[in-house]
């Protein structure tokens, strides 16, 4: 093969595995779809998959948030000062954190935390044929161990934004009065300039849809592992660069179809 | 009431495992496949409770066509043939009692107590009394296996498979296994279908004994049978000579 070529190859054939490691994720996840019905497999597990997915993401989610949100404050008032009355730190912050940086952020870092995690676990069940034996015990294991995990990734994931969300704000703000010598009503202000309440639900419909991907992502990525600890670890990190992907493209599709 | 297996093709990509693979299991017996590694034992077995449906072929069980049934009757089949993992399959996150009580649940209307009573009997009956409360991680491979067993055993099946139940232990543990396995068939009846490599063991716990070669049964009858044959394939893969199978390949 001419060398020239070789790029061109590896470009297209990862392009490829990309599509088919999505449409075995849509196809599981129309199978969770299906096994929605069986309650009493995915019923009990639930709150445990969301504290895991949810309560126990939070203090990344947060940390991420927080120096975020200075970091906001910081340039907005690096690159209005001067031009722009500097209240306008307040819209910068606000507008940033909820509409993108919140959901985004939080998705790309759940997604290596949460869908690496589920990608492992799930796919360590398969190659030591755990997943058979559930089979075999008369389970179906989409509905044992895909469902809750996706459906506690929808839930919540907007929950963890919203406290993001507050946080970087929350840090914004403080950074602004400490360190930009800026007073809280000036902050105020502008953070309530160009706010719109369905700034907030644009914001949980995104961290619904990256829940929803980060989890289905992970799962497929376990559910499909072949080979041993080599497969498991090739599991997780497809299902990192895959969701993140998608979490990308996502962003991008909600922006143009919402705003 | 039997398992019959008739002319199953099963390949995965380019590679064709079994090529006409037709075995019938007698009721109340129990059967040993022996076979090299990567012959297909395992897929073969695996095929019995549906785990993977032959690309041609039937499989039958009491009577219903594996390859044949929706997925409710394929659970519902599932719950009279008890699987035994070559590595246990245990689940990892849960006690040893829980693992064994797993088949107990998916059945309605048994009471919690009924169900903790079955565990403690069917850790008892492969002598693994007090070990309930264990996890996988806390026992050894003969005791994984063991626990293995009794989950297999929980929900009283007519048939139970092994795959490859003594590789990997040492000579007195798969003593105790086989042991075990004689013992299930002698006290509750069940109908066994052995996978193994392990001659010694396939001998001393089989009614009959058949080789899957080439995607096929090469030979098939009883353990003495198996002995006395001059099929250089079959002879030598029993007595461990290469050479024997070489010649005739």
């Amino acid at each position: 093969m001419p060398l020239f070529v070789r790029p061109i190859v590896a470009v297209g054939r990862g392009t490829l595995a990309s599509i088919v490691a999505v449409g075995k994720a849509g196809y599981l996840a129309v199978d969770a779809i299906h096994a929605l019905k069986q309650v009493q497999l995915w019923g009990p597990h639930l709150l445990v998959q969301m504290t895991r997915i949810g309560v126990e993401s939070v203090p990344i989610a947060l940390f991420i948030a927080m120096f975020t949100g200075i970091v906001l404050a910081l340039q907005a008032s690096y690159t209005f000062t001067g031009a722009v009355p500097l209240y306008f730190v307040g819209v910068l912050v606000g507008k940033t954190m909820v509409l993108e940086l919140g959901p985004v952020l939080t998705g790309l870092a759940l997604s290596g935390r949460v869908g690496a995690n589920i990608a492992a676990e799930i796919g360590t069940m398969r190659v030591t044929e755990q997943i058979d034996a559930l089979e075999a015990l008369a389970y179906d294991p989409v509905a044992y161990l895909v469902v809750p995990r996706v459906l506690a990734g929808a839930i919540m994931f907007p929950v963890v934004v919203i406290l993001a969300n507050a946080v970087g704000i929350a840090a914004g703000w403080a950074t602004s009065l400490v360190l930009l010598d800026m007073s809280s009503p000036a902050f105020m202000r502008g953070l309530r300039l160009f706010f719109e309440p369905f700034d907030v639900q644009f914001s949980m419909i995104k961290s619904v849809t990256f829940g929803l991907t980060v989890t289905a992502v992970g799962s497929s990525f376990g559910f499909h592992t072949r080979g041993g600890a080599e497969g498991v670890g090739r599991a997780a990190t497809g299902a990192v660069v895959i969701s993140s992907m998608i979490i990308l493209v996502l962003d991008a599709f909600w922006a143009a179809v919402l705003l | 009431m039997s398992i019959e297996i008739v002319n199953v093709h099963k390949a995965f990509g380019e590679n064709e495992v079994l090529k006409g693979f037709t075995l019938t299991i007698p009721v109340g017996q129990t059967t040993s496949i022996i076979g090299g590694s990567g012959s297909g034992k395992s897929v073969a077995l695996k095929h019995i409770i549906g785990l993977i449906r032959p690309d041609v072929g039937d499989v039958w069980v009491d009577g219903d066509n594996v390859s044949r049934l929706d997925q409710n009757s394929v659970y519902a089949l599932r719950r009279k043939v008890g699987y035994v993992f070559q590595f246990a399959a245990l689940f990892d996150s849960m006690t040893v009692a829980d693992n064994v009580g797993m088949g107990l649940k998916r059945i309605p209307d048994l009471a919690e107590g009924w169900i903790r009573d079955r565990v403690a009997e069917c850790l008892h009956l492969v002598d693994m009394d007090g070990f309930g409360d264990r996890y996988p991680s806390e026992l050894s491979g003969g005791q994984k296996k063991r626990a293995g067993l009794a989950r297999a055993i929980a929900t009283e099946p007519t048939y139970l498979l092994y795959d490859e139940p003594t590789t990997g232990l040492d000579p007195v543990t798969r003593a105790v296994i086989d042991d075990l396995i004689v013992r299930m068939a002698e006290e509750l009846g069940v109908t066994g279908v052995v996978i193994t490599h392990d001659m010694t063991s396939a001998f001393r716990i089989s009614d009959r004994v058949a080789m899957l070669y080439d995607g096929r049964i090469r030979l098939e009858g009883t353990p003495a049978e198996m002995r006395q044959t001059e099929d250089p394939i079959v002879k030598g893969f029993i007595e461990g000579r290469p050479e024997l199978l070489e010649s005739a390949t």
